[in-house]
């Protein structure tokens, strides 16, 4: 049994112009142990997705669907349940650390409140145990450095405060919402190495949210891909980044800067994300995408697998997405990988090498930071 | 009936980011404002009350002076509001025509809630521009001044101008003009500070663009909202204000009236059986106040629209 | 924090003394002294009262002379009007009485105004939300002036429950209508300010954190979202304070319950500038004192605030 299903999930906003559907119809699995990266640009719902599994949505969102943790259903449960999954069995870490840890409180007493609530452990204990996470996260002087307030560490330190929190019942699966876009880019690296070791140490799913792929390569095993509050395509990381499927994925990878090829542009995606309070009648990525056709603009085609563990979202033939790929971006060691049968001879060396953790790969945002080509 | 100067703040911030982001915040805005229910309803307030201090005269069967001298003395049983004998909202103690009387207060009321705030807009936003533009120590020097007379108990000091210099219509609206600015001040001069130094302003200032046209084109028009929104809910206040202080018989003098010397004379009066004195005042004071505060919130909403 | 205190205490001195130099500039240029009554005194009579108030002397003499005064006999001087009864006495006797039924106003007013917020802002967009704003919006269009005149309608005339007006320190009948004609529109402006911050402050990143850590709800608000909540209310005690004090001048005329406003503005009508004088510096000295308390409780909250 799946450790996390999710079902058919929607969630929308009542806004004042209306409500906006920020996700729809999302269903993925993630086994005991797994890492999953759900990438998209901001506002494709991937930030939502991941708050509505917590049932932590904003009062005007609505959720609909199924999450079930280890066969338990726990989408809008009673708040008795709900809060003894949160942080005991899933816990979170979010995007900008400074105003995610409570700036009014010593990081001791937010991090001791969390062990005293599920464990019924002493403050002294509780206390003692923070430290080791704090040591764990490896933050030096974490017994001097506890009684401080959070806005006294700089801010790839409130991170590693916020990671130690988040592990501190050792939960079984980890959200990462987006954990090192707020951080510089050294920093990223080292938070992401960070993360992965925990995981390792701690035996924990994950799921890493996030809009660079670059940091999905180094990290995960599988990935969703998600646009206009869809997902468009998921599979294993592999062979998703050797040989996309979908017109956006390809887009998003496109758009990574590569160090192979110097005196190449960055090719953004044309394009704006759709409004979600209007979403298009057809595929949201319909306006952007390279392959449109006249169908495009009416049916938002659903996901279907189309090779073992693969599926994805789009009317347009595979054959034409690689023809172009090969036109756009001849890579001969790909042609022998054919159909998209078998690509288990696809190693580490096919993905770009410029997919490292941070290089920015957001779609139309493009920020042409230097520092980050490695 | 204060004003949320956390709002104000977040007001503000909005401004600066839209003129950043060079979009206009008006054209949602109105849509916004003319949707919402409350503010248009305090609009259709204020368009009434504004009528009727224009031209509700102009109905009045008596003179606001004359005095009545069939119901004089028999007030509680003849000075009723009545059609018949032309008084529409009785008469007050002595026998005068309310009606006349109310148009008459809701004209000093309004004139000086409108000029008092006015006053206290102008001189809060040419502080606190001044302030913010010019910043180092003319700023810091500035702003301590501020902080000093914040701690004034301004009433106070206000009762003692109009004690010391004489009760006058001109001391009055200088008296309560001068009195709400700092806030005001404290507010625009944030918002020069952080628009300064905002890259399209030191653009500006690089090509060789004059400091009065930088004000002119960029923190002006950037200001505008919050000084709407400000002098909006600023009347209300300064008409508090004034009722205060004529409530108080320290206000505006005989023949003169002003909502707050109506309210005082009918509560003065009402355990004689004369709540009309009371009522019709308290009314027109009491919706005023409303209108302005539903416009005055409506507009900061429509400008920076949040979930509240 | 005992250093921020001084420097605090240090600016608020000589606020005080400006606050006193302002006073007595304006009165030398108000026109007319303070004896110029219906009758005009004649000159041999007026000299010989500003020489025995010391108004002869120069200007700067004079202020120094109140000044210190003040600072070493705690003593304002004479009533200009009363020559047998101090500036000190006048205060004193109404002193009390404000102090008591401004305490009580004050405290009813945060508590619950600040009750009323919350309780909006938890339970948003339901009836107790609508019936609360609707409560303070209703209540900021009753400033003291007119709750006064309805309470006494109502609960006076009308039923007859509660004293018209007077003071007693033992029956506090005579505090009720005072206190809630004093707190009705602060509590008001508390309810709606609370409401909104604590509307703030439970849509913020870290009582989301809060939540992940799966706190039970009671426990997010009490622990994580009260204090941020309050921030701008302690910020806005400082004016309702001013305000009540403002207030207490309504208050004392309408209900007679001879409080500091009463001698206040009996001085105002009579021209008594001492008296006056005496309770705006008076005032001003507890603004000062009340906003540095505020401060502080402000800086005890808030870590991020450096002093």
């Amino acid at each position: 049994m799946a450790l996390l299903d999710i079902t058919g999930l929607s969630v929308g906003f009542q806004t004042h112009d209306g409500i906006v559907r920020a996700v729809q119809n999302v269903t993925l699995s993630l086994d005991q142990g797994e890492t999953l990266g759900i990438v998209g640009e901001s506002g494709s719902g991937k930030s939502q997705l991941s708050f509505a599994i917590m049932g932590l949505l904003a009062r005007n969102g609505h959720a609909s669907g199924s999450v079930r943790f280890d066969g338990q259903e726990i989408l809008n449960a009673p708040p008795k349940v709900i809060n003894r999954i949160r942080a005991e069995q899933i816990a979170m870490i979010f995007q900008d650390p400074m105003t995610s840890l409570n700036p009014y409180m010593r990081v001791a007493d937010q991090m001791a409140e969390v062990l005293v609530l599920h464990k019924g452990m002493s403050k002294r204990e509780a206390v003692a145990e923070s430290v080791r996470m704090l040591d764990a996260v490896r933050i030096p002087d974490a017994k001097g450095r506890v009684r401080l307030y959070p806005h006294e560490f700089s801010g790839g330190m409130r991170q590693r405060v916020m990671i130690a929190m988040a592990l501190l019942c050792r939960p079984r699966l980890l959200i990462a919402d987006e954990p090192t876009t707020a951080l510089d880019v050294t920093v990223q690296a080292q938070i992401m190495q960070l993360l992965a070791d925990l995981r390792r140490d701690f035996g924990m799913a994950m799921i890493l949210i996030t809009h660079d792929l670059g940091v999905v390569a180094g990290s995960c095993e599988r990935v969703a891909v998600m646009y206009g509050g869809r997902i468009r395509e998921t599979g294993p990381v592999q062979p998703i980044f050797a040989d996309p499927a979908h017109p956006y994925t390809q887009g998003l990878l496109d758009a990574i800067p590569r160090v192979d090829q110097p005196d190449e542009e960055l090719r953004a995606i044309p394009g704006q994300p759709p409004n979600m309070s209007r979403p298009p009648s057809g595929c949201a990525f319909e306006p952007r995408c390279p392959y449109r056709r006249a169908e495009c603009a009416a049916i938002d085609p659903p996901l279907e697998d189309f090779a073992p563990d693969r599926a994805r979202a789009c009317l347009a033939g595979l054959d034409e997405l690689r023809d172009r790929r090969m036109r756009v971006e001849p890579r001969p060691d790909l042609v022998a990988a054919g159909d998209g049968a078998a690509e288990t001879d696809l190693h580490a060396a096919d993905l770009p090498e410029g997919a490292v953790a941070g290089a920015g790969a957001a779609g139309s945002t493009l920020s042409p930071r230097k520092e980050t080509r490695p | 009936m204060v004003i949320d100067q956390k709002k104000m703040q977040s007001l503000s911030d909005r401004m600066v980011e839209a003129e950043v982001k060079g979009r206009s915040p008006w054209a949602d805005a109105r849509r916004r404002f003319f949707r919402n229910r409350a503010a248009m309803l305090g609009l259709t307030i204020l368009v009434l009350v504004t009528l009727f201090a224009l031209f509700g005269g102009a109905l009045a069967q008596w003179s606001n002076e004359e005095l009545d001298f069939s119901v004089m003395g028999r007030v509680a049983e003849l000075g009723a509001p009545s059609l018949a004998n032309g008084h529409y909202f009785g008469t007050d103690n002595l026998g005068r025509d309310l009606y006349a009387r109310t148009v008459q207060g809701t004209q000093i009321s309004l004139m000086v809630g409108i000029v008092g705030a006015a006053i206290a807009v102008i001189v809060g936003t040419l502080y606190g521009a001044t302030a913010g533009y010019v910043g180092g120590r003319t700023d810091q020097i500035m702003m301590r001044a501020v902080d000093i007379l914040m701690s004034i108990p301004y009433m106070f000091v206000l009762i003692l101008l109009l004690v010391m210099f004489g009760r006058s219509m001109s001391m009055l609206f200088l008296g309560i003009g001068l009195i709400s600015w700092l806030d005001m001040s404290r507010i625009v001069r944030g918002q020069t500070l952080s628009l300064k130094n905002r890259e399209f302003v030191e653009a500006a200032r690089a090509t060789g663009v004059s400091s009065f046209r930088i004000i002119i084109r960029h923190i002006v028009p950037n200001l505008l909202g919050v000084v709407a929104v400000y002098a909006t809910l600023l009347v209300p206040l300064m008409i508090l204000t004034e009722s205060f202080i004529s409530f108080l018989g320290l206000g505006v003098q005989e023949p003169l009236t002003s909502w707050g010397a109506l309210i005082s004379e009918g509560a003065g009066t009402m355990n004689y059986g004369t709540l009309w004195q009371l009522a019709f005042p308290l009314f027109f004071f009491v919706i005023t106040l409303f209108g302005f505060f539903f416009v005055g919130d409506g507009l900061r909403d429509a400008l920076d629209p949040k979930e509240r | 924090m005992f250093g921020y205190v001084l420097r605090r205490l240090a600016v608020a001195i000589p606020t005080l003394l400006l606050l006193i130099v302002f006073s007595f500039i304006l009165m030398s240029l108000a026109p007319g002294g303070p004896f110029t009554g219906e009758r005009a005194l004649p000159p041999a009579v007026l000299a010989n009262l500003e020489a025995q108030y010391g108004l002869n002397e120069p200007l700067w003499r004079q202020i120094w002379n109140y000044v210190w005064n003040i600072v070493v006999h705690f003593d304002f001087g004479p009533s200009f009007v009363y020559p047998d009864r101090s500036v000190n006495e006048l205060i004193a006797a109404g002193f009390p009485v404000t102090l008591t039924y401004g305490a009580l106003s004050f405290l009813v007013a945060v508590v619950l105004g600040v009750s009323l917020g919350i309780v909006a802002a938890i339970w948003h967009n339901s009836w107790l939300d609508y019936l609360a704003v609707g409560v303070s919006i209703g209540a900021q269009v009753l400033p003291n002036f007119v709750m006064a005149p309805l309470l006494v309608l109502v609960f006076t005339l009308w039923y007859r429950l509660l004293p018209g007006g007077g003071w007693s320190f033992n029956d506090p009948s005579f505090w009720i209508m005072p206190v809630i004609a004093l707190s009705t529109s602060y509590m008001a402006s508390i309810a709606r300010i609370t409401r909104s911050s604590m509307l703030e402050v439970l849509g913020s990143n870290h009582i989301r954190t809060a939540r992940a850590k799966g706190m039970p709800e009671h426990r997010v608000i009490l622990r994580h979202a009260l204090k941020p909540a309050m921030l701008p209310v302690i910020s806005y005690l400082g004016p309702v304070f001013v305000s009540m004090i403002t207030g207490s001048v309504v208050i004392d005329i309408y209900f007679s319950t001879g409080g500091i406003g009463k001698a206040f503005v009996d001085s105002a009508l009579n021209r008594d500038y001492a008296v006056m004088m005496g309770v705006t510096i008076l005032v001003g000295a507890l603004t000062i004192l009340f906003n540095l308390l505020v401060d502080v409780l402000y800086a005890w909250i808030d870590p991020k605030i450096r002093y």
